[in-house]
This record gives structure tokens, C-alpha cells and sequence, in this order.
């Protein structure tokens, strides 16, 4: 037990209770407690926003963990997150029930419309909620680990794994945009009425999905705490560093990749999950390359290899994404550019590189290492 | 048996620590001919799209034994080391382990690595962004499988041990220090020191002090001098000062075979290693 304890220094410990408990507590108090009229009153929107950005974080942070420590570029995270998302629209769609435009109880709406008969096969089960969150799990982790199993042990590494990944997920856009596929098609599943029993355009129901998805982000950062803090953890920075020393050594490459994908997988796809009742549609765009990209961008702009700048470059590209395209939505793709190769230029090591590197230059003032600034440089090498 | 000749080139490779159950055993004739050798290496041949880097190679390391190879650029030096770690399958040719007890053509590099043959590149390649403790860490003989490594705890013992190899490879001062801040003839220790966490029988050493100062490779001899006492080692090397100083038995490779072996004497004095090597 005491090695759970271990995972972060003291002052982790406590940045993480300060971030997470303020998280937790004070945006369900602002938004249900404190009267509407209130300037400091948390605007219903504003709790449904955070939670969605909460997904992209731990979305953010399963890339990190196979990106940042094992050094493997997976530019295909969308499909996991868009299959554990398709997981949970399915158990929505099936709870609709007669609710739907054509009442019908056994087929959602767009069976109904494409005049299908009966329910595909591999809709059973997902009636029942725990047989849809096993699914969630099960669908992106055993993905991952066929796909990384053929992948790893091929020795494809660098570009070439970073363009078989965002192959898979253009070939998953591709399927689910057909209608034939049985997964509402370019429309995708949308119309939830409620999980659990409970109406999901209800505040309180929507302050409850936030408060699971902050404790499922606090779960997955310690679960990569966990791993990070670990030997594993070193071995895997190890294999960024020089594969074939760490197959010399004796440890089996292809396994510490295949763990860390297989992990990373499964909780992008509890992200997606979370995400699609939150926002109320999962459809084919999920699996666009460009949102997988995207995820890259947060995790470098953040600082790789943290876990925690994972997090924190998703919700400030997030939150700059929803500032700029309400001001002035012209601009923000320029702005992405730029931002992604400025940090690039400028900060190799993200916002939590370049906090850090001030922190120790305030502390020791003279001699600007150069052998720190070519570490850096080196370590850009690895992307 | 199969013969390893039927053993296709470019065989799978298999997933560490499963290979201990697969057939890795070697008939008794051949059996009996690697006796009192850790490495016995006959009849290999590879070929890149024709070239031939090793050619009906033959080469036999006793137990205990500290061997030196030379030989001019192309001669198979590094090929041998690729062959013998695994990272490369001969098209023909025995190379068999520890008195012919193992076959070393089925295995991959890591279950190579975990039955006690370690490894030096001749770039040093240590892990830049660990610091020294923590690549000598990795390096310890452990139970190499995911769940263990994900669980792994350090002994104090072993945390001794440590500390008593960053004595031996002259970094014990660097303890928390990135391996990437080392200078070049750090590193090549650091590595040499992680050789020795893995308890290897055999240490293969390319070119162990290339690009060190004279200091820096007197101090080197005498650590692999030491090493060598309590297991085999195959050194690599091009300084002849170098392979003079260790005084050991030196093969001389040739277009990937073997042209001399014998002293360092002996060699030097051999009018076709003048010819093709010394000579020039």
C-alpha cells in the first residue's frame, strides 16, 4: 500500500487535492448553491463545458502515457475515444425506448427509417448498463492490443507507427459514415433521453456526469502516476531513449509498448464514454484525423511526458478553442498554427517545461545551462 | 533435431522469457565438440543482398577466456556481435552457448540477454534521460516480465550493489546525474557498469574505448582486466595499444572469416594479417 503513497512527492500529493478537490466541490457549489442571479453564480453551460473538457484531458493524458514515456506518436486515440463513446450511445439509444420519433420499443430511429427489421447482433446486450461499460472497456483495449500486437512486434516505431495508427482511424471514419454498418451513419446517435434512470437534460443529472468525470480523471492520472512512477515507467522512457539497448538489457520491447498501448487505450475509451452523454451526439466526425491531431497538439503544448501537462494543454487549447471561436472565429485555426509551432520553436517541453526551467533559473540565477538547452533539443529528437 | 541450417532467416522473433520453453537444445555430437566453451561459433555465414559480411565463420571461446578481434572495416566484427545477440539470423552456421548447451539462432535479442550474454554497442547507448542510479536500475538482474517490473521493488542489497558498480565505473559522485550530461568516456563506463548489473557469462565489447583520452583508456583496460577474471569477454577493438595492453589472444577477421589468431605477437609478425591489415 505504502507504494500508492509513493507515486508523487508530498507536494504532488498536495497539488493534486488542492486541483481536484477544488474541481470537485466548488463548480457543483457555484452552479447549484449560489442563486442565479448571483455574479458569482457557475452558468449551467459552463458546468456542461468543463465536463466535456475534463474528457479531452484524460483523452489527453491516455496519449501522453504511450507518446510521452514509451515515445510511440499514436495519431489514432480518436478511434478509442470515439469507440468508447459509440459504447455508451448505443446503451443511451437503447434507452430511449418508445420515446422516439416512431415509438418504436425494439429499433432506434434510424433502423426504423433505413426500414431494417430487427436489431443487428451486436446491439444485444447493450440494454443493460453494465454490459455497455464492459463493452467500453473491452472494445478499444482488445483493439489496441490486436492492433499494437502486429504493430509492436513488427518493430514499427517513429513516423511509420504514427501513420498506421491515423490509417486505422481513417479506416473507422470511413465504416461508421456507412449506414449499412448499423450505427446511424453519418448522423451517428444522437436524441438521448436519460442514463440511469436519470433525464439528462437535467442540471442536477449534468453536475453529476461532471463530478464522475472529474473522479474518472483523477483516477486515470494516478492509474498513469502509478505506471510512470514504476520501473515499468523507466523502462519505458527507456525505449524513447534507445529501444534495442533496452531489448539488450533483456526486457521484452514489445510487451512494455503493448501494456502501456493497451492501457492508454482503454481509458480513452472510458473518455469517450463520459464525453458523448455530456454533449448529447457521437457521429463519425469523432474519428476525423484532425481531431486525433489535435490531441497531439494539447499534449505538446502542455509538456510531454508529465501526465499532468496533458491535462493542463487540454483544457487551455480547450478553453482558448471556445474564447476565439465565439470573438472571432476566423482566426482560430490560424491561431492553433501558430500556437503548435511556437511551442514547438520555442518551448520543446511545453508549458510545464518552460514553468519549471524558470522556477530553476529563479533558484540559481548565473549559468544558463547549455547542456540542459541541448537536452532539450535532444529530446525533441524523440517525437 | 532440426538442423540450423532449416531455421528461416528471418524467423520471428519471440516474445522474451516464453523462449525458455521452446526447443533450444543442440545435439550431442555438436554437443560434444562445444565442450568447455561459452561460445561456440562454426560455419556462419550472413549475406546482405549478396555481400557476404560473415563467411563460414569459425570461432570458439572457452569458459573464462578474454578475447580480443580485430580486423579492417568489413571484416564481420560488428556482424558477429549482431549474430551472436540475436539482432541478426545467420543464413547457415552453428552458434552455440554455454558448452552447446543453447542454440542462440532461435532466440531473440532479450531472451539472449536474460540467459547471460551482455552487450556494448560501439556508440555508447545509455538511456540520456534516466540518471546513472536509475540506468544501472534497469540493468539489474530482475525478473524481467511487465507485471513484475510494473511492481518492482529495490532491495537494499541490490541498492548496494548499485552503488558498489557506480564506485567500480568511477561514477559514484554522479548518482542523480542525467546520463546525457556525461561525457563521452562516462558513458562508455556507465554502459560497462550496466553490463555488469545483468551478471552476464559473456560480455561481447565493441570498441569499448573509442573516442577516450589515454587516461581514460589505461583506466579502462584495467577495469576489463578485472572484469574478466570471473567471466569471458570478447572485446572489439582497433587501438592496438589497446589489444596489447590486455594481452590476450587475438583472432584477426578477413572478409568474414577468421585469417590469424594467436598473440599479439604472433599476429603482428603474420605476413597476410600485414598484407591485409597491419600493412596498410
Amino acid at each position: 500500500m505504502t507504494r500508492l503513497f509513493r507515486i508523487q512527492s508530498k507536494a504532488g500529493w498536495a497539488a493534486f487535492v488542492v486541483i481536484f478537490g477544488i474541481a470537485l466541490v466548488a463548480v457543483p457549489w457555484l452552479n447549484l448553491m449560489i442563486p442565479v442571479d448571483s455574479p458569482y453564480h457557475l452558468p449551467d453551460y459552463m458546468v456542461s463545458l468543463l465536463g466535456k473538457y475534463l474528457c479531452y484531458a484524460l483523452l489527453a493524458l491516455s496519449l501522453d502515457l504511450v507518446w510521452g514515456y514509451a515515445g510511440a506518436l499514436s495519431l489514432g486515440h480518436g478511434a478509442f475515444f470515439a469507440l468508447g463513446g459509440y459504447c455508451m450511445g448505443m446503451h443511451l439509444m437503447r434507452q430511449i425506448g418508445t420515446r422516439g420519433v416512431y415509438g418504436n420499443a425494439d429499433l432506434p430511429d434510424f433502423m426504423v427509417f433505413l426500414n431494417w427489421k430487427e436489431l443487428p447482433w451486436y446491439w444485444f446486450g447493450f440494454d443493460h448498463f453494465a454490459f455497455a461499460m464492459v463493452m467500453v472497456v473491452l472494445v478499444p483495449g482488445v483493439l489496441a492490443f490486436v492492433f499494437g500486437w502486429f504493430a509492436f512486434r513488427s518493430r514499427i516505431t517513429g513516423v511509420y507507427f504514427s501513420i498506421i495508427t491515423q490509417a486505422m482511424l481513417f479506416a473507422f471514419m470511413l465504416a461508421f459514415f456507412r449506414n449499412e454498418m448499423g450505427f446511424g451513419g453519418n448522423n451517428g446517435l444522437t436524441d438521448f433521453k436519460d442514463l440511469l434512470g436519470y433525464d439528462l437534460h437535467d442540471q442536477s443529472t449534468r453536475v453529476g456526469l461532471y463530478v464522475a468525470s472529474v473522479v474518472l480523471l483523477a483516477c486515470g492520472f494516478l492509474i498513469g502516476r502509478f505506471i510512470s512512477s514504476s520501473k515499468l515507467g523507466r523502462v519505458l522512457v527507456a525505449i524513447r531513449d534507445a529501444e534495442s539497448r533496452v531489448r539488450f538489457l533483456g526486457y521484452s520491447v514489445t510487451n512494455a509498448k503493448l501494456f502501456a498501448f493497451t492501457i492508454s487505450a482503454v481509458l480513452a475509451g472510458l473518455a469517450g464514454a463520459l464525453y458523448v452523454p455530456q454533449v448529447g451526439i457521437i457521429n463519425p466526425s469523432e474519428f476525423s484525423p484532425a481531431n486525433s491531431i489535435e490531441v497531439a497538439v494539447w499534449v505538446a503544448v502542455g509538456g510531454r511526458g508529465t501526465l499532468f501537462g496533458a491535462i493542463l494543454g487540454a483544457f487551455a487549447i480547450n478553453g482558448a478553442k471556445s474564447y476565439f471561436t465565439g470573438a472571432a472565429p476566423e482566426i482560430w485555426l490560424f491561431f492553433l498554427g501558430a500556437l503548435f509551432i511556437g511551442v514547438t520553436l520555442l518551448m520543446p517541453k511545453g508549458i510545464l517545461g518552460l514553468a519549471s526551467g524558470l522556477a530553476a533559473r529563479l533558484k540559481r540565477p548565473p549559468a544558463a545551462t547549455p547542456q540542459q538547452e541541448t537536452a532539450l533539443v535532444a529530446g525533441r529528437e524523440h517525437a | 533435431m532440426p538442423d540450423a541450417d532449416t531455421v528461416p532467416a528471418a524467423a520471428a522473433p519471440a516474445p522474451a522469457n516464453k523462449s525458455r520453453g521452446r526447443n533450444t537444445r543442440v545435439s550431442e555430437a555438436k554437443a560434444r565438440l562445444a565442450a568447455n566453451t561459452i561460445l561456440y561459433v562454426d560455419g556462419v555465414t550472413v549475406a546482405f543482398d549478396g555481400f557476404r559480411a560473415l563467411n563460414e565463420l569459425s570461432l570458439f571461446i572457452e569458459k573464462g577466456e578474454l578475447r580480443t578481434i580485430i580486423g579492417p572495416n568489413g571484416a564481420g566484427k560488428t556482424t558477429m556481435m549482431d549474430v551472436v545477440t540475436g539482432k541478426t539470423r545467420p543464413d547457415k552456421g552453428d552458434v552455440l552457448f554455454d558448452e552447446g548447451s543453447v542454440d542462440l539462432t532461435r532466440l531473440d535479442e532479450a531472451a539472449i540477454a536474460n540467459l547471460g550474454i551482455g552487450r556494448k554497442f560501439q556508440k555508447p547507448t545509455v538511456f540520456e534521460h534516466l540518471t546513472v542510479f536509475e540506468n544501472l536500475e534497469l540493468a539489474l538482474k530482475t525478473d524481467r516480465r511487465i507485471l513484475a517490473t510494473l511492481l518492482f521493488r529495490l532491495g537494499a542489497a541490490q541498492a548496494r550493489r548499485i552503488d558498489e558498480t557506480m564506485g567500480l565505473i568511477g561514477l559514484g559522485d554522479r548518482r542523480s546525474a542525467r546520463a546525457g550530461t556525461l561525457s563521452h568516456g562516462q558513458k562508455q563506463w556507465l554502459e560497462i557498469g550496466m553490463l555488469l548489473m545483468q551478471e552476464p557469462q559473456l560480455l561481447l565489447l565493441d570498441e569499448p574505448v573509442a573516442g577516450m583520452t589515454d587516461h581514460e583508456t589505461e583506466a579502462t583496460a584495467e577495469m576489463l582486466l578485472d572484469i574478466a577474471r570471473e567471466r569471458s569477454v570478447i572485446v572489439v577493438e582497433h587501438d592496438m595499444e589497446f589489444v596489447r595492453r590486455l594481452g590476450a589472444k587475438v583472432t584477426v577477421l578477413h572478409e568474414g572469416s577468421v585469417l590469424a589468431e594467436g598473440s599479439i605477437d604472433y599476429v603482428q609478425n603474420d605476413a597476410r594479417v600485414i598484407e591485409v591489415y597491419l600493412g596498410r
